[in-house]
């Protein structure tokens, strides 16, 4: 496979870089920093040992570069099979209420931005005749919940966008995958104290790549989280104004 | 893309947790975890990767709620397949590092016995493994560092560059800065598999005698011990030597991964006594008299790991493991006086390991010295500080010194004693990092730094 990948310079998206890279897949890093996606397509094309990594710079917070970087992925590859996005912004409940350019950069990246280069990743794959877009968006997206009030309606909303898409496009040949991690003990939820199923990276990447090898519309991971999931959408108002979760 | 959150976001207050000691020995505090170490680094007072060493090595110093964790920093950044040069990130495993130097028919010049520790902590420590008689500790191989120190600079070191900083660094427990990465010449193996033998002893001295006779045609020596017989059988046990097989002597298959049996538990206290401990080592020491045969380079290098979270064995109270070196200038009779020790207190468990050391590394702190090793787990009960009193004592009237990454019940006058290199091993930190920032539960114990 032909694979771009937004975000895989940390947490879930290195681990399912690895994953990718260790079975052969051509890979294609996007993300922020030029000098950390060196190092990261380095450390890929050593654990692969076959053939070298490109990169791109390009930043969900500018959807300028949304466009060239895509491009710049597909030249290198000679075009695309699976685009992958892992990049968003997190910040706890209490942080956002405290700062609301926080919480208008977290709104506009973790939605507008985020389905903006779906929109641009979805017509370059159907150009082509189709392929996979995997994006992560999170469990924190299935019920409003006191500590992701904000950071959860983003991601419900992204994957609402990711279900549409799905319906509209599948027929044609596009296979979205909306994966919903549960706590996993990334960089993102540092400081946090792990709940019971936390996950790590790479077991949860592993279940990503199931997901996308099977076509699963959408995914959770671990999954222990489904079922959590099933639960806390079944609980009723009176008791989610009560618990703290 | 998730930015690291501001320091004092998340609420370290709220999140209380413990970090554990390999030997269970625990304090409440937390890891931070970031895949950027400088920037993760640049308050904390320690950093961790594992956290296998045995006592509180990795452990913050009790005013500090956290500690820095590398295990998110696991990037290769080079590795020259003419050379064998490879660079990565401080929280690289041993264990992902050799999958990925095994196919390429490569392996670490020096490996301890788990494959459960970091590039940073194999540094910190300056692991040895079973070829330290002729290759030295990890130390020896290294080409290059990049450290944070205390005052936020990030330097380079390395055996021709900021040389007091990086031999102050090899074996200096991370007290002298935070280890970013770590550059290390890595070694071609003939084959992926190693050529094995291994022999019944019947007392410590032909033992001392086989681990030297063995030294000098095998690069690859250790020695098991069953600690609890006296008399005529003290220091009875198994010598094992081995070399990479050659690619004729190899099997054509590449040896398999395999997942270990864990521990599913914590076991109670009483499970391991002195008669399950005997009926083990009893098991243990009836095996074929002699052996020769090809082994799985893991179950030959890590027999740590050929079960899981076995550090539940011990019990709720834990343990910790007794490592001291008994230089050769001690005599031949330094091992037996110990064990001595050791057996009369009965003390030990089933685990004792000897093992024949070559010179003094690099490193200002590093452990080994020319002599012999040994290591032994001791369970902790009421009278385990008696206990590694006693040995200590011993220990320091032979001339030797104990390891700090095992170490959880060493006295600061003890340490002071077997350690005449300490006094420059603080004056060099102390040129890096006057305040004395950066330190851990275990330089608070046996150095004196503040709390």
């Amino acid at each position: 496979m032909r694979v771009a990948l937004l975000g895989a310079t940390r947490g879930i998206g290195r681990a399912l870089a690895r994953l990718l890279a260790e079975q052969g897949d051509a890979l294609f890093l996007l993300g922020r920093g030029v000098e950390d996606l060196q190092r990261s397509a380095r450390d890929l094309e050593v654990r692969a040992g076959r053939g070298r990594v490109g990169f791109s710079a390009c930043d969900l917070e500018r959807p300028e570069s949304f466009a060239p970087a895509l491009a710049d992925a597909e030249r290198a590859l000679g075009g695309l099979d699976l685009v992958v996005v892992t990049a968003g912004l997190f910040a706890s409940q209490a942080t956002l209420e405290a700062d609301s350019e926080l919480a208008r950069r977290l709104l506009t990246v973790d939605f507008s931005h985020t389905v903006l280069f779906c929109e641009e990743a979805r017509r370059r794959l159907m150009a082509r005749g189709g392929g996979t877009l995997c994006v992560l968006s999170s469990v924190a997206g299935e019920r409003g919940r006191k500590p992701v009030v904000l950071y959860g309606a983003a991601k419900a909303g992204l994957t609402r966008y990711l279900e549409g898409l799905d319906h509209r496009f599948h027929d044609a040949g596009l296979r979205v995958v909306c994966v919903k991690p549960g706590f996993v003990k990334t960089s993102m939820t540092d400081g946090l104290p792990p709940p019971p199923f936390a996950g790590e990276p790479e077991g949860v990447a592993r279940r990503v790549l199931m997901a996308i090898d099977r076509g699963w519309p959408v995914v959770y991971a671990p999954p222990a989280w489904a079922l959590v999931m099933w639960i806390i959408r079944g609980l009723p108002r009176w008791v989610m104004r009560r618990v703290g979760f | 893309m998730a930015d690291v959150p501001a320091r004092g976001e998340a609420n370290l207050k709220t999140a209380p947790a413990t970090l554990w000691g390999w030997g269970r020995v625990a304090r409440t505090a937390t890891e931070r975890r970031s895949e950027d170490l400088v920037r993760l680094t640049e308050d904390a007072p320690l950093s961790r990767g594992l956290g296998r060493s045995y006592g509180d090595s990795s452990l913050p110093p009790p005013s500090e709620p956290w500690a820095a964790s590398t295990l998110l920093a696991d990037r290769i950044l080079a590795f020259d397949e003419e050379t064998g040069r490879l660079r990565a990130e401080a929280g690289l495993s041993l264990a992902d590092l050799l999958r990925v130097l095994r196919p390429r028919g490569f392996f670490p010049p020096v490996v301890p016995g788990t494959q459960w520790v970091t590039l940073g902590g194999m540094v910190a420590a300056d692991v040895h493994g079973k070829n330290h008689h002729v290759d030295g500790c990890f130390g020896a191989h290294l080409t290059g560092l990049r450290l944070r120190v205390a005052d936020g600079r990030i330097l380079d070191c390395g055996p021709e560059r900021e040389r007091d900083l990086f031999r102050a660094t090899v074996g200096g427990m991370g007290l002298t800065g935070h280890i970013l990465e770590v550059e290390f010449l890595a070694r071609r193996t003939g084959s992926p598999w190693v050529l094995a033998e291994s022999e019944r002893i019947r007392d410590i001295d032909a033992f001392i005698e086989g681990l030297k006779a063995a030294g000098r045609d095998w690069p690859f020596t250790m020695g098991w011990i069953d600690c609890l017989s006296g008399g005529r059988r003290l220091g009875r046990g198994i010598l094992m030597r081995g070399r990479w097989a050659t690619r004729e002597e190899a099997p054509a298959s590449t040896p398999v991964a395999r997942r270990p049996p864990e521990v599913p538990f914590v076991l109670p206290g009483f499970a391991l006594n002195p008669w399950t401990v005997r009926a083990f080592n009893a098991l243990y020491y009836n095996a074929p008299r002699s052996w020769r045969g090809i082994a799985h380079p893991v179950s030959f290098f890590h027999p740590l790991d050929a079960i899981g979270e076995w550090n539940r064995l011990y019990g709720p109270r834990g343990f910790t493991q007794y490592q001291c070196v008994l230089p050769e200038s001690a005599g031949p009779g330094a091992a037996r006086r110990f064990l001595e020790t050791l057996t009369r207190r009965g003390g030990a468990s089933m685990l004792c390991v000897i093992k024949d050391c070559g010179d003094e590394g690099l490193g200002l702190l590093s452990f080994p010295k020319r002599g012999i090793s040994i290591a032994c787990d001791i369970p902790i009960r009421d009278d385990t500080q008696a206990l590694v009193d006693a040995l200590n004592e011993r220990v320091i009237a032979d001339g030797g010194r104990v390891y700090l990454a095992k170490d959880a019940f060493t006295r600061p006058e003890h340490f002071r004693a077997m350690e005449p290199r300490l006094p420059e091993f603080q004056r060099l930190r102390r040129l890096w990092d006057p305040e004395g920032r950066i330190r851990s539960a275990q330089s608070v114990r046996l150095f004196g730094d503040r709390t």
